[in-house]
């Protein structure tokens, strides 16, 4: 079998806040049509992590790569910000918060980037975002504001809004950790369509069924250290990092 | 009653009309430079720099101590003593000339305005919600773009109220600018209680124009603001 193309790939991450260190190196790649779940116990860096990914968070030191297009940073000083908005327009982002803008409508939140930074035309960006929100199940949501829709319909708004930019890849924060339980599985639908089309997408998740049935990888973070990584049918069966097996014990 | 408001030399209509036009230019003229010199104060107070905070905070801690009237006389007397200054070094033979009290009033009250305006403004940005300003990055746009297609709306959106209030404020604080001599509402109703010694009824008419501004500044405002806030439930 030929190995897919590398989309995204993050060497040597180290990230500290003060003299606290989060990441201790991490380093990660994700091919073509990879579905990364990223597993750990609260605090264990898993958000920091992500953020260093589109630079939301600026390591202080390693290097990221998207389709070949690398940042690298050292001491903290991260390169010229027209390079870090290049590489997050290639990755599409969702909160655990969805972060949609209140002031904008469903439709013209999936509009904006497309018409501000990738300078699409307003019809063509309508047509895209029309599209894409039917796609999510919200053709009849479009022209509502965020505090008038469910939390499961904004982070549906929110993937959307992710889509419209066609990123290389997607990265996800807990997208289901702030919604009520009757409102997880609507979104989780979502994702595994993206999946199951081949979207390449690293998701922070404590959704185990999601992790072992839709990833096609788990890596597991503990005290800033990648502490186990494999395929879920692989370390889920046969754990060999022993905080790991407690810690599938524990979420059973 | 009707021949004291008369237009013409007989009557007061329209000496009290001019002076009502003189106010409204005045706060209209006022508004803007406020406006601006707030937001000047509030990124001065919000910069990372020590220096920048302490001129910002500093100045409207300043300006908020100070009555209106004694900040008036001081731009009055002390801008004009100035300006006779500098037109003298530059050309001797210039007789000295008289600051104009509208320029004063406007600067003054625009100062004055601008110290509140940076409160309110700095207000409404720290309560920014930072994962909106998050998203905008994550999608690529640049901080000059967030700037105006996230802050700039919600900041409108969260100091809009407390905008309004300083502007219907100053609209009644424009009437200080009367005591150097501006000759504007309040002024032009003074002097025609002083030579018709009728206090009660050009008083009143005053109280009535005043109170129409308030009344017309409050029904657009209050348009304003629905549709600044459109997409937001009412914090009530
Ligand atoms: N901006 C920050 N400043 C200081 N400490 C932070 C900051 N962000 C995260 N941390 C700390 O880093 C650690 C990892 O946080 P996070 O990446 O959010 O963990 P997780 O997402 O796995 O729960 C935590 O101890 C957290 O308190
Ligand atoms: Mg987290």
């Amino acid at each position: 079998m030929t190995q897919a193309e590398i989309i995204l790939q993050a060497e040597d991450i180290h990230k500290s806040f003060g003299s606290f260190e989060v990441l201790k190196g991490i380093s990660l790649e994700a091919r073509n049509h990879d579905v990364i779940s990223i597993l750990g116990s609260s605090g264990s860096g898993k958000s920091t992590l992500l953020r260093c990914l589109n630079f939301l968070e600026i390591p202080t030191s390693g290097k990221v790569s998207v389709h070949g297009q690398q940042i690298q940073v050292k001491n903290g000083k991260p390169g010229n910000p027209r390079q870090i908005e290049g590489l997050r327009t290639r990755l599409g982002m969702v909160f655990q918060q969805f972060n949609l803008w209140t002031h904008r409508t469903a439709l013209e939140n999936v509009m904006e980037g497309p018409i501000q930074v990738k300078r699409e035309s307003r019809s063509e960006a309508r047509d895209k975002a029309e599209a894409l929100l039917a796609r999510v199940g919200l053709a009849d949501r479009m022209h509502m504001y965020p505090t008038q829709l469910s939390g499961g319909q904004q982070q549906r708004v929110a993937i959307a809004r992710a889509l419209a930019m066609e990123p290389d890849a997607i990265l996800f924060d807990e997208p289901t950790s702030a919604l009520d339980p009757e409102l997880v599985g609507e979104v989780l639908k979502v994702m595994q369509d993206l999946a199951a089309e081949g979207r390449t997408m690293i998701v922070v998740t404590h959704e185990m069924g999601f992790a072992r049935e839709v990833s096609s990888e788990v890596i597991f973070l503990h005290q800033g250290r990648i502490a186990e990584q494999g395929p879920p049918d692989e370390i889920f069966t046969h754990p060999r990092n022993e905080v790991f097996e407690r810690f599938i014990a524990n979420t059973r | 009653m009707f021949e004291l408001f008369a237009f013409g030399d007989t009557g007061w209509g329209d000496e009290i009309l001019r002076g009502l036009a003189v106010t409204v230019q005045l706060a209209i003229v006022t508004l803007p430079l406020g406006l601006a010199l707030g937001f000047v104060v509030a990124s001065a107070s919000m910069s990372k720099l020590r220096a920048l905070r302490f001129m910002g905070v500093g100045y409207t801690t300043v300006m908020r101590g100070l009555p209106e009237i004694l900040t008036l006389f001081v731009v009055y007397n002390g801008v004009g003593l100035l300006l006779n200054i500098v037109m003298q070094k530059l050309n001797p033979e210039a007789p000295p000339s008289d600051f104009s009290p509208f320029a004063a009033g406007v600067i003054a009250l625009g100062m004055v305005v601008g110290a509140f305006a940076a409160e309110v403004l700095r207000g409404a940005f720290q309560s920014l919600d930072r994962g909106q300003i998050e998203a905008g990055r994550a999608v690529g746009m640049t901080e000059g773009q967030i700037f105006r297609r996230i802050k700039l709306p919600q900041v409108w959106r969260f100091a809009l109220p407390g905008l309004g209030n300083l502007w219907i404020n100053m609209l009644k604080d424009t009437a200080l600018v009367s005591v150097i001599a501006l000759d504007d509402l309040m002024r032009m109703t003074k002097v025609a209680v002083g030579v018709t010694k009728k206090p009660f009824t050009f008083y009143l008419a005053a109280c009535l124009l005043y109170w129409a501004m308030c009344v017309f500044s409050e029904v657009v405002l209050a348009r304003m603001e629905r549709h600044a806030s459109r997409g937001v439930r009412r914090a009530s």
